[in-house]
């Protein structure tokens, strides 16, 4: 047995300490279906420091959970293809490790939070006996030691009596509580990135506020760098530090959360800001983005978004555009992305009844 | 401010028909246990008491978290499920005491807009199918013939290609059939609709587009609408009146303004805090009250007041004695809460 502390042996693998925590680099995901070939993520670009909370924003489709999923290296392939790009993890590229390295990544260094914390979890085995299946499996820890870090972590995640309740199965807790443990599972090796995806989507409102809280002091705690993806414009204004929004499987743009709700520079993210019900003002009509998103399997030529676009022009509809800067760290993918992010741009006639 | 503004604005549909009104609702699950004789030995209380009016051309929203007995509130209304006490009368008729034909001719008044837009339609129905189905069971409603222009009238109304009659339901996003079941939900032109969590499943920019929709029906056709969902801010945009539920039990009942602007149940209080704000400039404005625990068992809910064990004002009083939902001094909206005092810190206005 090995006591080896985090991070596990990260130099003799070849990783670079002083590169970018994780590095997503033109990625390409695709899946062949007997419908076509629908392009989940087309030319992906991030990156993620430690400490910092990087929200992927995105409907339904956007491709936001595909990310996630190849990250981990949890995609099913077949009918899932990685069809180009790159993603680094402290300057080393996932896609060129052997699988027996990768597994060593998997839940030490890189862990994920899934959306439905009870179709996540195992039903049929104690949730103690799940956290503490990290401890046997990647420190080769004894049962019984396993089993007291698996209480030590409950009880650092909120939950009351984690003595007595390391024994209960998932379906004797709470929504809020089964998260908590999925929580705990995912932190329990101190992992350097944690990818959270819609982590409290399926949850309450005054339980979203617990658990994000507590995600937020973990985070704080351990320096980790989080990926929150979600679609909730307010969870991210609440605790993102930088966002990356998405569209038909690409960053539409990419800011600092205070940049981006106060000058878009993008016409996708304003309509979303701007479609928004808002609690805290009464609203007159919603401005809502006509139009649906495109199908992965026939996306448009040019923007993606240009079909639903209000300020968009022949060039769109042709000319793909880049994720180019608009400003001091904020790039935008838009022909016009100056004249959105000043404002001066003005919808098309036709588009503003 | 709330108070000024409360009397300033003054209630626009104070003067309107009440359109539904109900009184102590109760339904009450029970739960049986026993292999072979079953013995009642508890009962979930779903909605436990529920008194509220809704007027004409008024939307009154609903909110509370999971469990809190909205969809069966709603479920009651539709009279889907009978109430085991109370009343609900329909422009002052007696709505439970309808049987046979002269309910069946009353649930033309009163319809219902689901949450899941994929699983409330019928896959193997054309979308025509779906939205004149209602006119089978209501033959008085359109002579057969016409059957076919008024299905195409409808998806017109709720801005889909009247061309697309023979379509399916999978072959429509999941916006556009959130459209073909309000489109079901109007073909009869009912008073009331009752919309069951209707954006809940769309996403942002979609969601935006069927709330636009809502309300130029609404506006168009008189409706009066109870608009039932998790969402507050979504409550917020649509609602006149704004009832909140925890446990079975209204917490609090008023105008919007009231609710969201100086909420007095600390409940409300709670639940308006912890909506995290499209805005991270007002990320260490909010004042947030973090609620402990979870919402207790509604098969056994506490004594006297039911947010006690989680309330941060509770007194003696709170476990002796439940408190009504009335107007208390102070305050302009009805509240069930012995200590009720409005609260503009965590108003959802911007100060």
């Amino acid at each position: 047995m090995t006591t080896t502390t985090h991070p596990a042996g990260t130099e003799q693998e070849g990783y670079d300490a002083s590169a970018p925590l994780l590095e997503v680099d033109d990625l390409h995901v695709e899946f062949r279906t007997k419908a076509g070939v629908a392009r989940a993520v087309n030319g992906l670009n991030f990156t993620l420091n430690a400490g910092e909370t990087l929200a992927i924003l995105g409907e339904s489709g956007s491709g936001k959970s595909v990310t996630a999923q190849t990250i981990m290296g949890i995609l099913d392939m077949p009918p899932g293809h990685i069809a180009g790009g790159e993603i680094r993890y402290r300057g080393k590229n996932l896609f060129d490790m052997p699988e027996e390295q990768r597994r060593r990544l998997r839940g030490v260094n890189i862990s994920m939070i899934f959306q439905d914390a009870l179709s996540a979890l195992n039903p049929v085995l104690p949730v103690g006996f799940q956290i503490a299946e990290m401890f046997r499996v990647h420190r080769g820890f004894k049962r019984k030691q396993a089993r007291e870090e698996a209480v030590k972590l409950m009880q650092k995640v909120g939950i009351p009596a984690a003595e007595k309740r390391v024994g209960d199965y998932p379906h004797q807790f709470s929504g809020g509580m089964r998260q908590r443990i999925m929580i705990a599972m995912a932190i329990a090796l101190d992992p350097d990135v944690l990818i959270a995806d819609e982590p409290t989507t399926a949850l309450d409102v005054t339980v979203q506020a617990q658990v994000m809280r507590l995600l937020k002091e973990l985070q704080t705690e351990n320096n980790m760098g989080l990926i929150l993806i979600t679609h909730d414009l307010g969870v991210v204004a609440d605790v993102a530090d930088k966002i990356a929004v998405m569209y038909a499987g690409r960053v539409m743009e990419a800011a600092d959360v205070f940049e981006i709700y106060a000058k878009p520079g993008h016409p996708y993210t304003k309509g979303l800001l701007e479609s928004l019900p808002r609690i805290d003002a009464e609203g007159e009509r919603l401005n809502a983005i006509p139009g649906l998103p495109p199908a992965l399997t026939n996306i448009p030529p040019g923007c993606p978004f240009s079909p639903r676009c209000p300020y968009s022009t022949e060039l769109c509809r042709t000319d793909r555009p880049e994720l180019l800067p608009v400003a001091e760290g904020h790039v935008s993918a838009c022909h016009y992305r100056e004249e959105i992010y000043s404002g001066e741009l003005k919808p098309r006639e036709e588009a503003q009844a | 401010m709330s108070q000024a503004m409360a009397e300033a604005q003054r209630d626009p549909f104070a003067d309107a028909e009440v359109v539904l009104e109900v009184e102590d609702l109760v339904k009450h699950f029970p739960i049986r246990e026993g292999i072979v004789i079953k013995r009642r030995t508890g009962a979930v209380q779903a909605v436990d008491g529920v008194s509220f009016q809704l007027r004409k051309g008024e939307t009154l929203g609903i909110v509370g978290e999971s469990g809190c007995g909205k969809s069966t509130l709603a479920k009651l209304l539709m009279r889907l499920e009978e109430p085991d006490a109370g009343s609900i009368r329909f422009r002052g008729e007696d709505f439970l005491a309808m049987r046979g034909e002269e309910l069946r001719r009353m649930r033309r008044k009163i319809q219902i807009i689901f949450q899941d837009p994929y699983t409330s339609l019928n896959p193997r129905m054309s979308v025509g199918d779906i939205i004149a189905e209602p006119f089978k069971l209501h033959p008085e409603a359109q002579p057969k013939q016409g059957i076919r222009n008024r299905v195409k009238e409808l998806l017109d109304v709720v801005g889909l290609n009247p061309d697309h009659i023979n379509r399916y339901p999978h072959q429509f996003s999941g916006g556009q059939r959130q459209r073909i079941g309000i489109a079901r939900g109007l073909a009869l032109n009912p008073d009331v609709i009752i919309c069951d969590e209707p954006v809940s499943a769309l996403d942002v920019s979609v969601q935006a587009q069927v709330m636009n929709l809502l309300e130029d029906l609404q506006e168009e056709f008189g409706l009066s609408y109870i608009f039932i969902a998790h969402d507050l801010s979504v409550v917020r945009h649509i609602s006149d009146r704004v009832a909140v539920m925890y446990l079975g039990k209204l917490a609090e009942l008023g105008l919007d303004e009231e609710i969201y602007g100086a909420p007095a149940h600390p409940y409300t209080q709670a639940l308006l805090s912890a909506v995290p704000v499209p805005d991270p400039t007002m990320r260490h404005d909010r004042q947030e009250i973090v609620l402990q625990g979870d919402p207790p068992n509604p098969a056994n809910p506490p004594s006297g007041c039911r947010f006690r064990t989680r309330c941060w004002k509770a007194t003696e009083i709170c476990a002796e004695k439940e408190p009504e939902l009335i107007v208390r001094p102070g305050i302009t909206q009805r509240a069930a809460c012995h200590h009720a005092a409005q609260n503009e810190d965590v108003s959802a206005f911007e100060s």
